[in-house]
């Protein structure tokens, strides 16, 4: 990345002696939509208050179109936010609120006027005008408060876990619209969430955070199928665990649960005799030996639960249990709970946590 | 179940006869100014008064101004407390309530011996430093009633977020607190303020003191050197304050409605 639009330089924050952001790096692109994803407390909303200006950063910079905003505050930031919980203006009609940020900066009324409509329209709102907020439904509101958040054209659009007191229906459309409002409008998004599903259907890349720190940016592809540390390996989707222990470090031999596991080039650093975690996603996994799987382990089954189209087949290979989804097939009638099973994956789907 | 609601009626009876047999009392005497008919003849006079139409104006003005006072101070004040110093609310309540554990005499005769002729602050040399100091001293007695109704109003909303959203939309302070805040708690700024007027209206010890011509003096006047117009007044104030609190009632189902009420 030459130029990024948004830089976030080596920021930390402590709130008196705890640190609750330390070090945090992230370049965006005009017009990238990145996503904060990570566990309560790790500092996303932190992050977030600091682009906006509402918390001073103890360190590091943050600049914007090659201007340093670090210290300036939140009302000369040109910077859209949407909240959590709506914060819509209750004496404020639909209107009147999503022309607020118009009129504070002294735009004529027939221009506040057409800009109001404007965006009433591309939130798909345009009856709802002269309504005041306790008239509106949640998910209404969430969409007036991005109308009035993008209405005075912000060089960036803040999202701190705009969806999360949505109802499930309503949480996937209207996540849906806003991804589809942001590219229309190119504008550069950051959008905050603890659900990863969220993050990765909408994301152009994502900030896996923990701790306060950056663990992982990547796209939703990256992250989920090369998780670069164990935490976002086991934040991000379901992940199945074994426990190996290095055989042969050069042949890339690995013992689990008494059966042998080639897994060559992926050791690297570990010596003969190491512990190593294993981890395989449900996806990558098979029931009965498959064409194309190099790599097999036996087990027994121990849970068996029916989905519909979907069977969520539990399997212990020694001390762990593995978890693999296979589809319905109206034909064969699914495992039984305590038969012998063997599962087979291919071991390049195998990731070797660190 | 039956008994329990023959028990309540009896002890509503008795509450309400309590507090009606002496109004009504009052009602009745305060007609009787003519003798053998019922006359509102008392009230005439009273209204009539060259010293009730004055002194009425003076403590109504007094108290618009006490209200604007206590306005500027307590809704900046309680709207900052919410915002930035939680932490001082317990101490803020307890400073608030202290008008109504220490008797207006003290309040009055701190002021005295404070702003007298020779201090450095002379409020008391002139008349209109006096009228500033009754309605300082006003503002200070109303405190608590005006706190209160402006800090329950900023509970209904959520003062922080909303502040927030202003700010980053580019509003500073004063465009906040006159087009975000002040609106949303304008019923409880009204409540309070007719709280303000009521006491106003009827306060005595400090006009007194302070040698002010206030509508309070002139009732204890009144009361003391004739017979039918004192119950005619107390009718008359009466009538008034109730008013006030009517209105506050009415009000209410104005307040603008809040869609998310924070917890
Ligand atoms: N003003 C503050 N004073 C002290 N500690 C704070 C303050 N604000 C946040 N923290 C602490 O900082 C940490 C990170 O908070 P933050 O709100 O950024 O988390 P988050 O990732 O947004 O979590 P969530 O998903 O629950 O919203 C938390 O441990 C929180 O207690
Ligand atoms: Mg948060």
């Amino acid at each position: 990345m030459a130029d990024p639009f948004l830089s976030i330089q080596h920021v930390r924050k402590s709130f008196g002696a705890t640190t609750v952001v330390e070090d945090f790096n992230l370049d965006v692109e005009r017009g990238e939509f990145v996503s904060f994803l990570g566990p309560s407390g790790c500092g996303k909303t932190t992050v977030l208050r600091m682009v906006a200006g509402f918390e001073e950063p103890s360190a590091g910079k943050i600049v914007v179109g090659g201007k340093d905003i670090t210290r300036l505050k939140p009302n000369q930031r040109n910077v859209g936010m949407v909240f959590q919980a709506y914060a819509l203006f209750p004496n404020l009609t639909v209107a009147q609120n999503i022309g607020f940020g118009l009129k504070v900066a002294g735009m004529p009324r027939a221009d506040i006027d057409a800009r109001v409509a404007e965006m009433l329209g591309i939130i798909k709102l345009p009856q709802m005008a002269d309504r005041y907020p306790y008239q509106l439904s949640g998910g209404q509101q969430q969409r007036i408060a991005l109308a009035r958040a993008i209405a005075p054209k912000p060089k960036l659009l803040l999202l701190d876990e705009p969806l999360s007191a949505l109802d499930a229906k309503v949480r996937v459309s209207l996540r849906e619209e806003i991804r589809s409002i942001q590219k229309k409008l190119g504008i550069t998004t950051i959008f905050v969430t603890h659900d990863q599903e969220e993050a990765l259907s909408i994301s152009d890349r994502i900030a896996v955070m923990y701790g306060g720190k950056a663990e992982q940016v990547g796209t939703p592809f990256e992250i989920y199928n090369r998780p670069a540390t164990k935490f976002v390996a086991n934040f991000v989707g379901t992940l199945n665990v074994l426990e190996g222990t290095v055989t042969d470090a050069a042949a890339g031999t690995v013992r689990v649960n008494s059966e042998q596991v080639s897994l060559k080039g992926k050791l690297n650093g570990s010596k003969s005799g190491d512990t190593l975690s294993l981890a395989l996603r449900p996806e990558a996994i098979s029931l009965g030996r498959q064409p194309g799987r190099d790599s097999s382990l036996s087990g027994e089954i121990s849970e068996v639960h029916f989905l519909g189209s979907v069977i969520r087949v539990r399997v212990g290979i020694g001390g762990n249990t593995v978890s693999l989804d296979t589809f319905n097939s109206p034909a064969t009638p699914p495992p039984a709970v305590g038969e012998k099973a063997e599962i087979s994956f291919s071991s390049d789907d195998m990731l070797v946590l660190h | 179940m039956k008994a329990g609601r023959f028990w309540a009626w009896v002890v509503f009876a008795l509450g309400a006869a309590y507090f009606f047999i002496p109004l009504i009392a009052t009602v009745e005497f305060s007609m009787r100014m003519r003798r053998g008919v019922y006359s509102f003849d008392a009230y005439k006079v009273v209204l009539g008064d060259e010293r009730f139409q004055a002194t009425f104006g003076y403590s109504v003005l007094a108290a618009v101004f006490t209200i604007i006072l206590g306005v500027l101070i307590v809704v900046p004040a309680a709207y900052w407390i919410r915002l930035r110093l939680p932490q001082l609310r317990p101490i803020v309540e307890f400073i608030t309530l202290l008008p109504l554990v220490i008797p207006a005499i003290v309040i009055v005769f701190g002021y005295i011996r404070m702003y007298g002729s020779n201090s450095p602050l002379p409020f008391l040399a002139s008349d209109t430093g006096t009228n500033a100091l009754l309605v300082i001293g006003y503002a200070t007695l109303a405190l608590p009633y005006m706190y209160r109704a402006v800090d329950t109003g900023l509970r209904t909303i959520d003062v922080r977020t909303l502040t927030e959203a202003a700010q980053i939309l580019g509003a500073g302070w004063g465009t906040i607190i006159t087009r975000v805040i002040l609106p949303n708690v304008l019923i409880a700024v009204l409540s309070g303020a007719f709280l303000t007027f009521a006491i106003v209206i009827g306060e005595f010890t400090m006009a007194s003191l302070l040698n002010r011509p206030a509508f309070g003096p002139y009732l204890q006047n009144i009361g003391a050197n004739r017979a039918y117009e004192p119950a005619a007044l107390a009718i008359i104030a009466f009538a008034i304050t109730w008013g006030c609190m009517s209105l506050i009632q009415i009000l209410s189902r104005f307040a603008p409605r809040s869609a998310n009420r924070p917890n």
